[in-house]
């Protein structure tokens, strides 16, 4: 199958000719890796290294999508799925630069019924909110985020969650729904994307993978479907490199 | 400077649905055809493959298949008072872009509208009294009935390889259809699909409840094919990645797997992808189209000239041509004159999901493998103790268990933790989901018109949208909600969650692509923007397609009736073309 290059560098026209987009393709050029991503493949060994997320973020994301969906008797959490290297990916790519949403100004705060209203580009969240984070934490418990324990990450989760933690630029609420929905994606797309690694997610909800025909199975009512998990890649998706979605 | 190009004999804007029914039946005819798409060339090889197409997080969660609003989108609010924004990223609608339009991305599910759904306030006056009608309502007729209709919606049936069970043919009832539908000459082409372990649920469940289900029409095929111009389409294998995905298997009717084979073949046949229409050029009296102004990918504008100009674009895609090109009075809803932008509406939609103990095995599926139930659609039961107007379906579609966008957890849950693994875990094999899907009535207060602030890449003023569900909407869909429940409270040992859509109006979640209406056909220029054949009242060489010529909406998926209006449509064109000139004059 094939995945697109990361499009930096086709972008850089249209954002020198369009202010609004400066800003964000900075954000990109200034992880050398994420510019590398598309352009030649790499050993697994520099795969795990960050693409946009620095050391510090990685480990906030780490800890905090490992209380999201922790490890328990049903099976591996966030980070034994590789969420954090699927995030990271996501957020070095197209959407991570929302390439494909409207983004010019002006920028009035509307209704909820209106959606999405900020100026910040799901990169850009992520970066002003685990800066955000980060300083409360250290006002509130002199330590970063990952070094609280489970019940202090928990509370302030749940704070983020409700809006009670006052973020310099984004909405708390914000950050934690599109963290939420992030965490997800990573435990329950395709492993294509380095997320869902040994199938984990899947394997906790009974989803096969992309299977192409059922027209014997669909009559079977009741019966267990008993062909191996799959993916795009295989059977084995983490001997590849993973993709952009 | 526009450069000027030779003229064809017409031009169609877009290249979805209605561009490739038109464009066939025009050409077969002789004529010239010239189509404009803003998207991408996509065949089923190799943009649909299966080892490429099953893929949730690329094409449901990032949209890579629709429409990007980044060039451009429309503005909302719920109410005249409010300041609309930019729609910034899809939610609740998608549009596609791309040769085949949303017939790529559709769950096939192609039903016919109730004659009573074209003779809408005739029978509502008739049954319930003029007095019934809400003050605000604009309630319409729409100038062509279903009796009109039904050999064109025969030939898109057997275009697309329609799977189903015929419930009336020609007036006598028939056992296992759906008992409420039109009188239908023939029986569709192929018969249901095979049953799932959830429709089955449910057939069973709305007899219960005193009911009669009956197996959803589907445009995937359930057997081989081969349609009336010679292409085959496959067996659905009921992979689970049919709507929002393209069908890797030729089994989802769409343009490419039923007409471009065929079309493209053509040499009175072109089309051009990636130029984008901004105008539709009329002469001095503005009474005649001279052809259409597109920007290409590079900014580069063209002028294409030609005889006839067909809209075939996305709903308010065209509504948005015509009020950017000055064609036809722009509605204002303070005076409630004009009529382009009037007639706007959607469709409601609500859910009862339903957690039992049995595995469903919800990834086997098809987009419109469904069992429904259509007792309270339309006119199919009295209004007049329930004092609302329009009605819907109610089925249990089985189309797929994509993991991320397509599970449910009970109420309780928690939201993440330990204990939604555990729910996650739980559920997912045994919860589903009964849906209902019902019509939304036109508004004085809901139109579309442009934007005075925001923008899109070509420097035009966005489309604004202005719309909010009103009273009418919500008793009718809480009432369908209620009539779910009792379907949901029939399956054996089950626990359900009924989720009745409240409040405004949000663009935020996705509910349906069913926007319609804008450009109203009609018998009443005062009221309609394109007449009964949908011509323009105002420059009879233009013509407007697909559901953005809905008056109102009824409470089915409008695909079926698109297609139905594109075919009845065409036979106007030919009838136009031996002799130019309004088809009805007032």
């Amino acid at each position: 199958m094939s995945m697109p290059a990361d499009g930096v560098s086709v972008r850089a026209g249209a954002a020198a000719a369009d202010p609004s987009r400066r800003q964000f393709l900075t954000l990109a050029l200034v992880a050398p890796a994420a510019v590398a991503l598309g352009s030649c493949s790499r050993t697994r060994t520099a795969a795990t290294a960050p693409v946009y997320l620095s050391s510090a973020e990685q480990s906030f994301v780490d800890a905090a999508t490992q209380r999201l969906i922790p490890a328990d008797a049903l099976g591996g959490g966030a980070n034994e799925a590789g969420i954090t290297r699927f995030i990271d990916l996501q957020l070095a790519g197209a959407y991570g630069r929302a390439e494909r949403w409207y983004m010019r100004g002006p920028w009035p705060t509307g209704t909820d019924q209106q959606g999405f209203q900020l100026k910040y580009t799901p990169a850009q969240i992520y970066r002003e909110a685990i800066a955000g984070v980060e300083a409360h934490c250290r006002q509130q418990h002199g330590k970063p985020f990952a070094q609280l324990a489970p019940a202090q990450q928990d509370e302030v989760l749940h704070a983020l969650e409700d809006g009670e933690i006052e973020l310099a630029k984004v909405p708390a609420k914000t950050f934690f729904a599109l963290l939420w929905q992030n965490t997800q994606e990573g435990f329950l797309a395709d492993p294509a994307y380095g997320g869902n690694r040994d199938f984990t997610g899947w394997k906790l909800i009974g989803f096969p993978g992309p299977r192409y025909n059922y027209v014997e199975e669909i009559g079977h009512f009741g019966q267990p479907y008993k062909q191996p998990f799959v993916s795009l890649l295989g059977r084995d998706p983490d001997a590849h490199e993973p993709g952009e979605a | 400077m526009a450069r000027r190009l030779p003229p064809v004999d017409v031009v169609l804007v877009g290249f979805g649905w209605t561009a490739a029914i038109i464009a066939q039946e025009l050409t077969e005819a002789g004529v010239q055809v010239l189509a404009l798409e803003r998207g991408e060339f996509r065949d089923t090889v190799p943009d649909f493959a299966t080892d490429t197409i099953q893929d949730e997080l690329r094409y449901a969660v990032r949209k890579q298949i629709f429409e990007s609003p980044e060039r451009e989108t429309l503005t909302f609010r719920n109410s005249a008072e409010q300041t609309a924004l930019p729609m910034r990223h899809l939610g609740s609608f998608l549009p596609a872009a791309g040769v085949g339009g949303a017939g790529v991305h559709w769950n096939g599910q192609c039903w016919r509208f109730l004659p009573s759904d074209f003779e809408i306030r005739s029978q509502v006056e008739q049954r319930y009294g003029k007095g019934f009608i809400p003050d605000g309502m604009n309630l319409q007729d729409w100038g062509v009935t279903y009796d009109e209709l039904e050999p064109h919606y025969d030939r898109f049936e057997y275009l697309c390889g329609v799977s189903g069970q015929a419930g009336n043919l020609g007036g006598v009832k028939q056992a296992g259809g759906n008992p409420f539908e039109g009188p239908r000459k023939r029986d569709y082409p192929l018969p249901p699909l095979q049953r799932s372990a959830s429709t089955t649920l449910f057939d069973k469940a709305a007899r219960e409840a005193g009911f009669d289900p009956f197996p959803c029409p589907a445009a995937n095929a359930s057997k081989p094919y081969r349609n009336p111009l010679g292409v085959q389409m496959g067996q659905c294998t009921y992979c689970g990645f049919c709507e929002w995905f393209g069908c890797g298997n030729y089994s989802k009717a769409s343009p490419q797997t039923t007409l471009l084979p065929v079309l493209l073949k053509k040499d009175n046949f072109r089309f051009r992808t990636r130029c984008n229409v901004t105008r539709v050029n009329t002469d001095s009296t503005g009474r005649q189209a001279t052809g259409v102004t597109y920007v290409d990918i590079d900014g580069n504008q063209f002028e294409q000239p030609a005889g006839m100009v067909v809209l075939c674009a996305f709903a308010q895609h065209n509504v948005h041509l015509l009020l950017l090109s000055r064609i036809g009075a722009p509605y204002d809803p303070k005076t409630g004159l004009g009529v382009v932008g009037r007639n706007y509406a959607y469709q409601i939609t609500s859910a009862v999901d339903v957690f039992q103990k049995e595995r469903l095995n919800p990834f086997m599926g098809a987009g419109a493998l469904g069992q429904g139930v259509d007792n309270f659609n339309g006119e199919n039961f009295d209004h007049g103790p329930l004092g609302f107007i329009g009605g819907g379906y109610i089925a249990l579609w089985n189309t797929g268990g994509r993991p991320i966008l397509q599970h449910q957890l009970p109420k309780e849950a928690p939201k993440w933790g330990s204990g939604w693994k555990q729910a996650m875990h739980d559920n997912y094999l045994t919860s589903t989901s009964i849906a209902t899907h019902g019509s939304v009535m036109s508004y004085r207060s809901n139109y579309v018109d442009l934007d005075p602030t925001w923008r899109d890449d070509y420097g035009n003023p966005l489309l604004r949208l202005t719309f909010d569900y009103q009273p009418n909407e919500h008793k009718m869909s809480d009432y369908l909600t209620d009539q779910a429940t009792k379907i949901a409270q029939a399956i054996p040992g089950a626990t359900h969650h009924a989720k009745k859509r409240e409040g405004h109006y949000s663009i935020v979640p996705y509910q349906t692509t069913h926007n319609t209406g804008g450009a109203a056909m009609g018998d009443d220029p005062r009221t309609s923007v394109v007449n009964r054949y949908l011509q323009s009242w105002d420059v009879p060489n233009l013509w407007v397609m697909g559901a953005s010529v809905f008056p109102q909406n009824a409470g089915y998926n409008p695909t079926g009736t698109v297609g139905a209006l594109t075919f009845w449509a065409a036979e106007a064109m030919k009838r136009y073309l031996k002799n130019p000139g309004p088809l009805v004059t007032t």
